[in-house]
């Protein structure tokens, strides 16, 4: 904070030198020049890297899948689809042995579209709630001032740093049949072998590795609270509740809601922990997995599905940003001095 | 600062009576702390604590429930690296690092010339592009996955380097770019101005002041980027095979002695390899990785 406000602005800089108007124009389009050189890059590998795949799998979500040709029994490249491969998601229709379609028989990835989609949003949902009251709560205790302070602060890294395989690898071994899970709390429950138990496993494994990030965030966002507001507050007679009420919780809301916008997002993609806790089995597949399954049954029908997921996610980020308030331009620091600027 | 500094900082000035209350408020305060703090650590570590206690066990006390070492012994980490059931996980670390290091090396090279122009330079769309970087680094993987997947399954490159580090730079140059861009806006730029202006050169002024203030910031965000792309498991459980797959796929696929048997205490040993290091860089760059990591987001 005080490192910027002691940065005198660029426009600042400007109109101190109060160069002829024609100067500044042509220091603008230099600028200009430069900022597009430098930019470029970035932009170009990011065109190759997404927005190539991007375009490259909307084209092929229009093709139907090579399969055997109803009528002529030989194996055939697909051609044009249309829309059918993504009908076949949304209404789990199959291709039928005699050309049309039938119902996906149960089993079959394409029945699985719904209950994929719906596991989706309950482990984000649930994962992403646990997480903002966990992380709120650390958040706040971090904050406090006490001796060893830095102890906690260093432990929270530690989740975040293992990678997510390695996390999934250690839960599996925490939630085996004789794992020390069943052990603690005296059960004997196939963790991984059934679908509740199943599901909140992968909640509490994610809950344990991604609360740390979403605490540091929200920490982030309490440190910028002045704490003379606090101590207006208590002299007004405040109490606790009502301080965290009436000040914490609308100061920190910018920031608090552009690191649930950011979990949200990353949960609607989880993948890692319920590949390798259950491998999708017991209705636990997620969208990522049922794409990552179809691939090697047929791209085009995959493509389609990953489009689904792209605009599912994109359509969820959209709600985020325009009603419910989570102002990336506000909350993200980045967006905002570059707005102001 | 934040709200719970300020009981022990500032009491209020209240009348003796009071005071002795509100004095043993706080320190039922200060051991709810404690508490909780003792609470989030154990949280935290209890569970990276038992993978390293389980490394080092003997394979016929997998299931020991003792939360002190027991039957200490090395081989879990022989059979991690040993190659004769099919793991190779000498082999995936160095993979895992060359991925890395060069999708770090790619993204801070083209990424810091971005963030140079995005923190310094004004110029029309810049909002935009932002909010297009920002939006790149929130993409989903698998939507990248099948078109990749055809691709490179038709251009002979799936299992090369090539196929697992182009889709990686998807995600860690987005970061790389917000994370540079927030350090750089808080640095004092202005001491450039004045080193010119004591006489340095413009390269003198680029290599005796800048280099120095932004080498903690390019490090630190090389560190978030490495990591980022070593935690990849989605893209390269796909696009590698088993001579270039890192170390979170081969820990994924880790196959034991016994065939039905999951090898616990080996994938254990190989977790805490794979880890360690990691937790140790984190924790001794701890305040910058915080600082980074929220850069982008709050700041």
């Amino acid at each position: 904070m005080a490192t910027r406000l002691a940065v005198p602005s660029r426009k600042g800089k400007k109109s101190g030198q109060k160069p002829p108007l024609e100067s500044a124009d042509r220091k603008a389009a230099t600028q200009n020049k430069w900022a597009s050189i430098l930019i470029a890059p970035t932009l170009i590998l990011l065109g190759v890297v997404i927005v190539y795949p991007i375009i490259s799998g909307i084209f092929m979500s229009f093709q139907s899948d090579a399969g055997l040709d109803p009528e002529t029994g030989l194996f055939a490249d697909g051609g044009f689809a249309g829309i059918s491969n993504y009908t076949g998601w949304i209404m789990q229709q199959c291709p039928a042995v005699g050309g049309g379609t039938v119902d996906c028989p149960p089993g079959t990835l394409g029945s699985q579209f719904w209950s994929a989609t719906s596991n989706t949003f309950f482990f984000a949902a649930v994962t992403v709630v646990l997480e903002t009251i966990i992380g709120f709560w650390m958040a706040l205790i971090m904050a406090r001032s006490f001796r060893g302070r830095g102890l906690v602060r260093a432990a929270v890294l530690v989740p975040w740093a293992i990678p997510t395989a390695v996390t999934a690898k250690l839960w599996f071994f925490i939630f085996a049949f004789q794992g020390i899970a069943n052990e603690l709390f005296n059960t004997t429950i196939l963790w991984t072998g059934s679908e509740w138990p199943a599901k909140w496993a992968i909640i509490i494994a994610d809950v344990w590795k991604t609360t740390p990030f979403m605490a540091l965030l929200i920490l982030a966002g309490l440190q910028m609270i002045p704490g003379d507001v606090y101590e207006a507050a208590k002299v007004d007679g405040a109490s606790t509740w009502q301080r965290f009420r009436h000040i914490t919780l609308p100061l920190v809301k910018p920031a608090l809601m552009v690191a649930i916008l950011f979990r949200v997002l990353d949960a609607l993609r989880m993948y890692d922990l319920p590949a390798i806790l259950t491998g999708g089995a017991n209705n636990t597949s997620t969208l990522s997995i049922l794409v990552v399954d179809q691939i090697r049954q047929g791209f085009n029908s995959a493509a389609a599905l990953s489009t689904i997921t792209f605009l599912i996610i994109f359509l969820v980020a959209f709600i985020f940003v325009r009603f419910l308030g989570a102002n990336v331009s506000e909350g993200s620091g980045v967006i905002k001095k570059a707005k102001t600027k | 600062m934040t709200q719970a500094a300020a009981p022990t900082a500032t009491r209020p000035a209240s009348t003796s009576p009071h005071r002795r209350n509100v004095s043993s408020r706080e320190r039922w305060a200060s051991v709810r702390t404690y508490v909780s703090a003792a609470v989030i650590v154990i949280w935290c570590l209890l569970p990276a604590y038992w993978m390293v206690l389980t490394a080092f066990r003997e394979v016929a006390f997998t299931y020991d429930t003792a939360f002190w070492p027991t039957h200490v012994t090395l081989d879990n980490f022989r059979t991690a690296f040993a190659t004769d059931t099919g793991n190779n996980l000498s082999l995936a670390l160095f993979n895992s690092l060359i991925i890395g290091a060069s999708v770090t090396l790619i993204a801070l090279v083209v990424g810091v010339f971005a963030a140079y122009a995005l923190s310094r330079i004004d110029f029309p769309f810049k909002f935009i592009i932002l909010g297009f970087i920002l939006g790149a680094s929130m993409f989903p993987g698998v939507a990248l996955i099948t078109p990749l997947f055809q691709l490179f399954t038709d251009i002979g490159w799936i299992g090369t380097y090539q196929a697992l580090i182009i889709p990686n730079i998807s995600f860690v140059l987005p970061l790389t770019v917000y994370t540079l861009t927030a350090f750089f806006r808080e640095m004092p730029w202005e001491l450039e101005e004045a080193a010119r202006i004591d006489g340095c050169t413009q390269g003198q002024a680029f290599r005796k002041v800048i280099m120095p203030l932004a080498a903690p910031a390019v490090f630190t965000t090389a560190i978030l980027a490495f990591i980022s792309s070593w935690n990849e498991f989605l893209i390269a459980s796909q696009l590698s095979n088993d001579s270039t797959q890192p170390v979170t796929v081969a820990i994924a696929s880790f196959t034991g002695s016994q065939p039905q048997q999951e090898p616990y205490t080996a994938v254990m040993a190989a977790g805490t390899i794979v880890t360690i290091p990691l937790v140790i860089l984190v924790l001794i760059l701890q305040k910058r990785i915080v600082e980074g990591l929220t850069a982008g987001a709050v700041k």
